[in-house]
């Protein structure tokens, strides 16, 4: 067998009997619970009223901005995790290539920092 | 053909299976000493009836939630509204899979284990999304949208924790990192092979950092602002009942014990006896990691009962102006200390 | 390198369910299937990355394409009040753009893999040949050459990354509502018992 899959086998074999065990018990009460649904029941929770409209609704853009700045956060950490493997073998050049990285997006931080881009209202 | 793929794929599946089964059962206890201990703060007994010391109460409980009447709402979308349980709680089980307990008790020994679970916690936010979006109603999706926030804020810091570990470790490996902390800041005070050793003490503001941003990440009180129930009564939970629900619970719970797992291996020395002396190193390296685990889960529990819940701009604060920097320093101050001394 | 056995056997179930799930990204009706579909196919990438031995490539495809700008993605198609159906409407008049765009990235595709026949540049024209997995693994062997080989491209990956930053707080940012009370946590923790309370004597019968 082969390096790469001998080594991912087991991942696979595990990930296929959690979602057994998750689906077993997500269909057991489908299969022995009593089931008596009716139209109240069924419905959305809400305070007391039936809901006016559909849930899905527009909200504030600055959800989406965290979304962004967190990609972007994501894909530092992301070139963080070679750099630290191979760190012990790597020069003063390698070092300093990354603090100049990291500088950069520092300086991102900063300007999203001071124009109040972190600030929740 | 037998020899070659049948035979070991047996014998991995038995592993898996006896690793699930002993971590749902872990689980059942863990949830009973949760609430045993939050009782306890509170001056109140707990579950004290099913069982002796009411030790069987996470069993009767699920077998209530196996018996009762699961609801499918009319305005949900039902195929994502049942795919949301299932999916987070099989990916909190998935990250159990690069996890060593012992030196070599792991299921697979990948050389990227710990990407693998960061991937899968960042994975998890799905399960929340989902969920709030195919329920179709106003309190779920509010839950949904400050879970997906809060989520990823906490991850970034993470992420910079755990490449400040690695800095100091040189392998994505979990055994690698573990064993890294065979020598260390002890051995340099003349204490060989002692907790000394152990990560937690020289990178002690990361390990604050990443004990707090792994409550964040599960949604743990002080920040579980997505279930917070005098605001959004249970989040995204609220129109599932039955197992669904169970699945959302079990999610939740197995996810708080991969980061208590993942806190024991990055900084206390996953299996490792804090003494490497006589009565200490008798005991089987499986016992101490529990051990360790149910300390650190100990700390998760007295968390939840002592500190109040967070606003969510605190929250934001917290996650980006607090902790993004102090991990982003502590990387370059790390990175700059190895080089400039030699030690890496 | 070829796989055999059961290697050859994953690769053909990650590469079927890949273009299988891509093509339901297209055809399915709910926007939101279509972005489940969409992780379904980063998924399988990702495993036929780690096939290949691209380890860190497969975790990473993970960790950012599904965790985060998937994420994005589901945020958007969920929680925006997009008209779908109007827009789906108006997609044919898109078919020319569409193909050529199409025809574009095939025609790269087959340049890329003609290379190696034809010989452009010079014969193992790789710059720095693969270490031995065993000896390094995967993501040291990147880390090797990414910061120090590689650091023009490396820097030019921050800058990019920094007007991503700027251009997504210049576009999103709104100016902040006027009458936004904020907590200033330093202040609040600074104060003092001799700044809040005043201990006064109070004669019986007089008041302040």
């Amino acid at each position: 067998m082969d390096a790469v899959v001998a080594s991912y086998l087991p991942i696979i074999i595990f990930l296929v009997v959690c979602i057994g065990i998750a689906a077993a018990l997500l269909i057991a009460p489908f299969l022995v619970a009593y089931r008596n649904p009716d139209p109240e029941k069924l419905s959305a929770y809400e305070c007391g009223f039936n809901a006016f409209d559909d849930a899905r609704m527009k909200f504030d853009v600055r959800f989406y901005l965290v979304a962004i700045l967190f990609i972007i956060f994501d894909l530092e950490v992301a070139f963080l995790f070679p750099w630290a493997v191979s760190f012990g073998e790597m020069g003063m050049f390698g070092f300093w290539s990354m603090m100049v990285f990291l500088g950069i997006l520092t300086i991102g931080f900063i300007y999203e920092w001071k124009k109040g881009a972190l600030e929740w209202d | 053909m037998f020899e070659d793929y049948i035979f070991p794929g047996l014998i991995i599946l038995l592993q898996s299976v006896a690793l699930l089964v002993a971590l749902l059962v872990f689980t059942a206890f863990i949830l009973y000493a949760d609430r045993k201990v939050w009782a306890a703060v509170m001056s109140r007994r707990g579950p004290n009836v099913v069982g002796p010391f009411g030790l069987l109460q996470s069993f009767a409980d699920l077998l209530k939630f196996v018996i009762k009447e699961p609801i499918i709402p009319s305005g949900s979308n039902k195929g994502i509204f049942l795919l949301a349980p299932l999916i987070s709680s099989a990916l909190a089980l998935a990250g159990w899979a690069v996890i060593p307990v012992s030196e070599g008790w792991a299921i697979a020994s990948i050389n990227v284990g710990i990407l693998f679970v960061f991937a899968v916690s960042s994975l998890e936010v799905y399960g929340v999304i989902m969920a709030g979006w195919a329920s179709n109603s106003k309190y779920p999706f509010l839950g949904a949208l400050r879970s997906a926030a809060q989520m990823v804020s906490y991850e970034v810091s993470i992420g910079f924790v755990i490449v400040t570990v690695l800095l100091c470790v040189g392998s994505l490996n979990m055994t690698d990192i573990v064993l890294s902390q065979k020598d260390g800041l002890g051995t340099h005070l003349g204490l060989t092979n002692s907790l000394l050793d152990w990560h937690w003490l020289g990178l002690f503001p990361m390990f604050v950092i990443f004990f707090i941003s792994a409550l964040a990440e599960t949604n743990r009180p002080p920040f579980d602002l997505v279930e917070a129930e005098s605001e959004l009564v249970a989040g995204h939970m609220i129109e599932y009942s039955s197992t669904p629900y169970l699945l959302f619970m079990l999610g939740e719970y197995i996810a708080i014990l991969l980061m208590c797992a993942l806190t024991v291996i990055l900084f206390l020395g996953g299996w490792l006896p804090p003494l490497d002396i006589a009565p200490f190193n008798w005991i089987p390296g499986v016992f101490w990691f529990i051990f360790k685990l149910c300390m650190v889960f100990f700390m998760f529990a007295m968390v939840k009962t002592i500190v109040p819940r967070y606003r969510y701009d605190q929250l934001m604060r917290l996650g980006w102006k607090v902790f993004l920097p102090i991990s982003l320093f502590m990387v370059i101050a790390t990175a700059a200390f190895l080089k400039f001394t030699g030690l890496a | 390198m070829l796989l055999t056995g059961l290697g050859a056997a994953f690769f053909y179930l990650f590469a079927f369910v890949a273009i299988a799930s891509a093509v339901m990204v297209i055809s399915a009706r709910n926007p939101v299937h279509s972005v489940l579909y969409l992780i379904l196919t980063f998924f399988n990438a990702a495993a036929l990355f780690i096939l290949t031995g691209a380890e860190f490539l497969g975790m990473i495809l993970l960790v950012v394409y599904i965790g985060a700008v998937a994420v994005l993605f589901l945020f958007v198609v969920m929680m925006l009040d997009v008209d779908f159906a109007s827009m789906k409407r108006g997609a044919l008049d898109y078919a020319p753009i569409g193909a050529m765009v199409g025809i574009v990235l095939a025609s790269e595709l087959l340049i890329v893999l003609g290379a190696q026949f034809i010989g452009v540049g010079q014969p193992g024209s790789v710059a720095s040949p693969t270490p031995d997995p065993l000896t390094r693994t995967n993501t040291a062997a990147l880390g090797d050459i990414i910061y120090t080989d590689y650091i023009f491209f490396f820097q030019i990956a921050g800058m990019v990354l920094l007007v991503a930053m700027i251009g997504a707080i210049v576009l999103t940012l709104r100016p902040t509502r006027p009458g936004v009370k904020r907590q200033n946590m330093g202040k609040q923790v600074a104060r003092k018992v001799e700044d809040s309370i005043d201990v006064v004597d109070v004669e019986t019968g007089k008041g302040l």
